[in-house]
């Protein structure tokens, strides 16, 4: 156990940053250009830690206390989660609502260290993030539901176990709408396009950039980290989903499990490259429409 | 036993030594505070006695009321309940002598702790009650000394108002209560508490016992169609009446429904169903009415409707178990709805404690007159935040544990073969929908009265409350930590509850490791802790003493103010929006008209849909209607009132005949 949970949280510590540097590089090559280096996060990430910070004479201990939360979320979160087919580390009855409502802790801390600064433009970000994560949360209970349903257990290990495979025969229609609408869930929680888009230029129209515009040196390095966690863990959910494939050797697992990670961050550029964001009166009928469709996922299942 | 009813004793006397006390001199308020300590470590350690041996210690004197009995029963479900009842009390009398000590209030603050240890002691009478007749003397009693603590500020307009809608409402429910004893009297044969699961569900008068139980204890607990009362009495009510009333009082509606329930072998799935829609529909648009408030005590008020919604889901999905004949169902929804009963006592007192000292501190209960209190209450705010995470169900808190077993209940029901029973999973989602509704509002709440910087002249000259008032939230807070990080320590008590609701051949399963993996939940939090402390340690080290602090950065404007911050009003108009079909907020002002616009005014308020909208209106009504008609009957004419006597009295003798013939 210890084996793996070591292995698990390397997997997350080291290949998360990836994800954001597979991102930026399609978007790149979408736009034509060369684009930063797949390891800019890292070097990123790397300069941030090292660099001193400058903190906003309004704020109190809540401002820190954000990217710590941020960062200790994720990797909690990600020991209750199968890496594809290595199992999880920790595994136990319930163990879903757990990760759904430590994402919530990250959520409650990061938007209060935004109101800490006082910042109109930072609060308006914080408003709209637990807005939006408000209207996703029913989504994510609704695909836990199908798979809980599909599985007949009740931990994150048993709803992601080889079964699934044998679920996508018998009930793929419920299983697609679920990956779809997870794959939403996934884009609006980590400030994606077409819901938020992390490189714009306007503090007005941000989400999720503008919460952490006061944060700076190891502090903002934290936050950096701890979102493309949330990013890697999150995928996590959604790869597993999508390619439920278990060949009983470390290594092919690994392997499928990484190239899985690495199509999703192809297919997240993709989705940025190709859509607008949308207006920001939108999103709240977007999200309620994959509510729907979860719901409709689960009814599918429960006749 | 007689431990037991001394401490009720010492409760309900607490505020009478007052009365002999010269009117500025502390003694009096002290002598309470010592004695509802001593009277609640009494009646704490008895239920304590009570629990520790196999059966109910119970008294049972005769009384020459007929039908009537002094009796007494602690089981595991009154234990549930009595146990918030004596913390509350307990933190709540500390804290009055911070929050409303004598000197400061000689005309009210005699009544106030009179009352104060009336409500106390009359809450364990109630919550221990098992004959009728008792049950509903105590409770008139409970709902009097209501009325009186929520109108202790009796020369303001609103209090006076607000405390006759709980006069009314809360008689409303007694009526109820009146007729629902009288029915399950002649139904089980004595006025005694039928035993548990002793009654059948389907003969006759069970549909009305289950309808008259759910309104009038519904009114008492706040449900979401009778919550018409709570609001401004918790508003109107000083805030460690406040704690109390929506910490344990509103507590006793839910008692009420899990005993009368109780009774029954095999409730029929429509009671399990009607209490989970409503327990959905409470939870959901409590907590969006609790968003678009602006008063702090209102929105705290919405909050209980909110958690009343979520015990409900909990027993809801009980009955649901017990209606399909799945005691795993059963067992996980009454355990969770009753470790929230005790939650919810908690962190629902320490918000309004917590509320109190903010007020105290800066006498507004508007949320945006506040801001940067943090520094200025440094404790206050980190005991209201440490509230704040556990009512929105976060781990490592209390309030994440209770929702997750009502969670693990729901899901359970998908294993079950019948379809109808696998709908109840949409509560799931719904009470995911609740618990970010509830984090949203309490960002604002937090945010908008603890962080960033003073909005007004009384914000900045704010102090820290002294040791009375900080002390009881320091305990409560320590109580949500204890039962979020060692769950498993609480589980012989829920499941001695579980044993006394469902008994015999039925009797449920022990919340075992492998139903409820409590211990799992503990070691997730400490996890939690540990990581999150090496974390902060980590980035702590990192801000030396020579930070550069600046300004914040205000994306290019040099001149940012006070006023310019994102109001709690503001946070909130988004997710106002887009529950504007149920909330329905009336709008002032706010249109600009020219490019080089005069100063306008603009300002939103969001009444109570079914009082404001619905009751009030009606009863408008009906006064009109009845004014009209009295002044048609009342006519002044002496013939007519000779025709009236004549007509009743032909009534009566036709009456009469008809009912012997």
């Amino acid at each position: 156990m210890i084996g793996n949970t070591l292995l698990h949280l390397a997997i997350l510590c080291v290949l998360s940053p990836l994800l954001l540097g597979v991102i930026g590089k399609t978007k790149a090559l979408f736009g034509g250009r060369n684009g930063a280096p797949f390891l800019q996060p890292y070097f990123d990430l790397w300069k941030l830690l090292r660099k001193g910070m400058v903190i906003s004479e309004t704020t109190t201990w809540v401002f820190l206390a954000g990217p710590v939360v941020a960062l200790a979320v994720p990797l909690l979160a990600a020991m209750l989660l199968p890496f594809g087919a290595l199992p999880a580390p920790v595994s136990f009855d319930g163990d879903m609502i757990l990760f759904v409502y430590l994402f919530g802790l990250a959520r409650f801390f990061t938007a209060s260290a935004a109101l800490d600064t006082g910042s109109s433009f930072e609060g308006m970000g914080a408003a709209r993030e637990v807005t939006f994560s408000c209207l996703a949360e029913p989504t994510v209970l609704f695909g836990l539901i199908v798979l809980a349903r599909l599985a007949g257990g009740l931990s994150l290990q048993e709803m992601l176990s080889p079964e699934l495979l044998e679920s996508w025969q018998n009930a793929a229609p419920s299983l697609g709408l679920t990956l779809v609408s997870l794959f939403v869930v996934l884009l609006v929680e980590n400030s994606r396009i077409p819901f938020d888009d992390p490189n714009t230029h306007l503090e007005l129209t941000m989400i999720h950039e503008v919460m952490v515009l006061d944060h700076s040196g190891p502090a903002f390095g934290l936050i950096l980290y701890g979102a493309a966690m949330k990013l890697f863990v999150l995928g996590a959910l959604v790869v597993r989903i999508a390619l439920p494939f278990t060949f009983n050797n470390l290594l092919l697992d690994l392997l499928v499990f990484v190239a899985g990670m690495l199509g999703l961050a192809v297919l997240i550029g993709v989705v940025e490259s190709i859509m607008a964001r949308l207006k920001l009166v939108r999103v709240p009928q977007v999200l309620v429409g994959t509510t729907l469709i979860s719901a409709f996922a689960m009814v599918l299942l429960l006749r | 036993m007689v431990t037991f009813i001394t401490g009720t004793l010492l409760l309900l006397g607490s505020g009478i030594p007052g009365l002999f006390c010269n009117r500025q001199s502390p003694l009096g308020e002290r002598l309470a505070a010592v004695l509802s300590v001593a009277g609640s470590l009494l009646g704490a350690g008895a239920v304590v006695a009570a629990l520790l041996i196999p059966g109910n210690p119970a008294i049972h004197l005769p009384w020459p009321i007929p039908g009537g009995a002094f009796a007494l029963t602690i089981d595991g479900i009154s234990a549930c309940f009595l146990f918030p009842v004596y913390l509350v009390t307990v933190t709540g009398s500390i804290y009055t002598l911070g929050y409303w000590p004598q000197r400061n209030n000689p005309g009210s603050g005699t009544r106030l702790r009179i009352f104060y240890g009336g409500m106390a002691g009359s809450l364990t009478l109630v919550l221990t009650a098992s004959n009728g007749i008792l049950f509903l003397a105590c409770w008139e009693i409970m709902a009097l000394v209501g009325f009186f603590l929520i109108t202790i500020e009796d020369h303001v307009l609103e209090v006076r108002r607000a405390g006759f809608i709980y006069l009314a409402c809360t008689h409303a429910g007694t009526l109820a209560l009146f007729a629902l004893f009288v029915i399950l009297g002649q139904f089980s044969g004595s006025f005694d508490f039928p035993a548990a699961e002793s009654l059948s569900a389907v003969a006759g008068p069970a549909t009305a016992i289950f309808l008259l139980a759910l309104f009038g204890f519904g009114l008492k607990a706040g449900l979401m169609p009778f919550h018409i009362w709570l609001p401004g009495a918790h508003a109107a009510a000083p805030s460690q009446v406040s704690a109390l009333l929506s910490g344990v009082m509103i507590k006793t509606g839910i008692y009420g429904i899990i005993r009368v329930t109780g009774f029954f072998s095999v409730p029929p799935a429509w009671w399990g169903w009607t209490i989970l829609t409503i327990g959905a529909i409470s939870g959901v648009m409590g907590v969006a009415f609790a968003i678009a408030q602006h008063d702090i005590k209102r929105l705290l008020a919405y909050h209980s409707v909110e958690n009343i919604g979520i015990i409900a889901l909990g027993l809801g999905t009980a009955l649901l178990g017990k209606s399909f004949d799945q005691p795993l169902l059963t067992s996980l929804g009454l355990a969770g709805a009753l470790l929230h009963v005790i939650n919810h006592g908690l962190f629902k007192s320490l918000l309004f404690l917590g509320a109190g000292s903010i007020i105290h501190a800066t006498g507004t209960r508007e949320i945006d007159h506040y801001g940067g209190l943090l520094r200025r209450q440094p404790l206050t705010g980190l005991f209201f935040l440490g509230g704040a995470v556990a009512i929105c169900g976060l781990p490592p808190l209390n309030g994440f544990v209770s929702e997750w077993f009502i969670y693990l209940g729901l899901f359970k029901s998908l294993g079950h073969d019948a379809p109808a029973l696998r709908l109840s999973v949409f509560a799931a989602p719904v009470l995911a929908l609740i618990g970010g509704l509830a984090l949203a509002c309490f960002v604002k709440v937090f945010g908008a009265a603890f962080l960033g910087t003073p909005r007004t002249p009384a914000a900045v000259g704010a102090h820290e409350a002294p040791a009375s008032m900080l002390l009881p939230m320091a305990v409560l807070l320590a109580c949500c930590f204890v039962i979020g990080l060692l769950p498993s320590a609480f589980i012989p008590l829920l499941d001695r509850a579980l044993a006394a609701w469902a008994t015999g051949a039925k009797a449920l399963p022990p919340l075992s490791a492998a139903v409820a993996p409590v211990a799992a939940i503990s070691w997730a939090a400490l996890a939690l802790a540990v990581l999150i402390g090496i974390l902060a340690l980590w980035l702590h080290r990192q801000k030396t003493p020579q930070t550069p602090r600046r300004p914040t950065w205000g994306c290019g404007y040099a001149f940012p103010a006070t006023r310019m911050q994102y109001t709690a009003s503001s946070f909130a108009e988004m997710l106002v929006g887009l529950l504007r079909w149920g909330l329905r907020p009336d709008r002032h002002g706010g249109r600009v008209e020219a490019p080089l616009a005069k100063p306008a005014n603009f300002a939103s308020h969001t009444p109570d849909t079914v009082l404001d909208r619905g009751v009030l209106p009606a009863c408008r009504v009906s006064i009109l209607v009845c004014t009209w008609v009295r002044a048609r009957v009342q006519n002044g004419s002496t013939g007519c009132y000779l025709l009236y006597v004549m007509l009743a009295l032909g009534a009566l003798l036709t009456l009469a005949t008809l009912l012997r013939g």
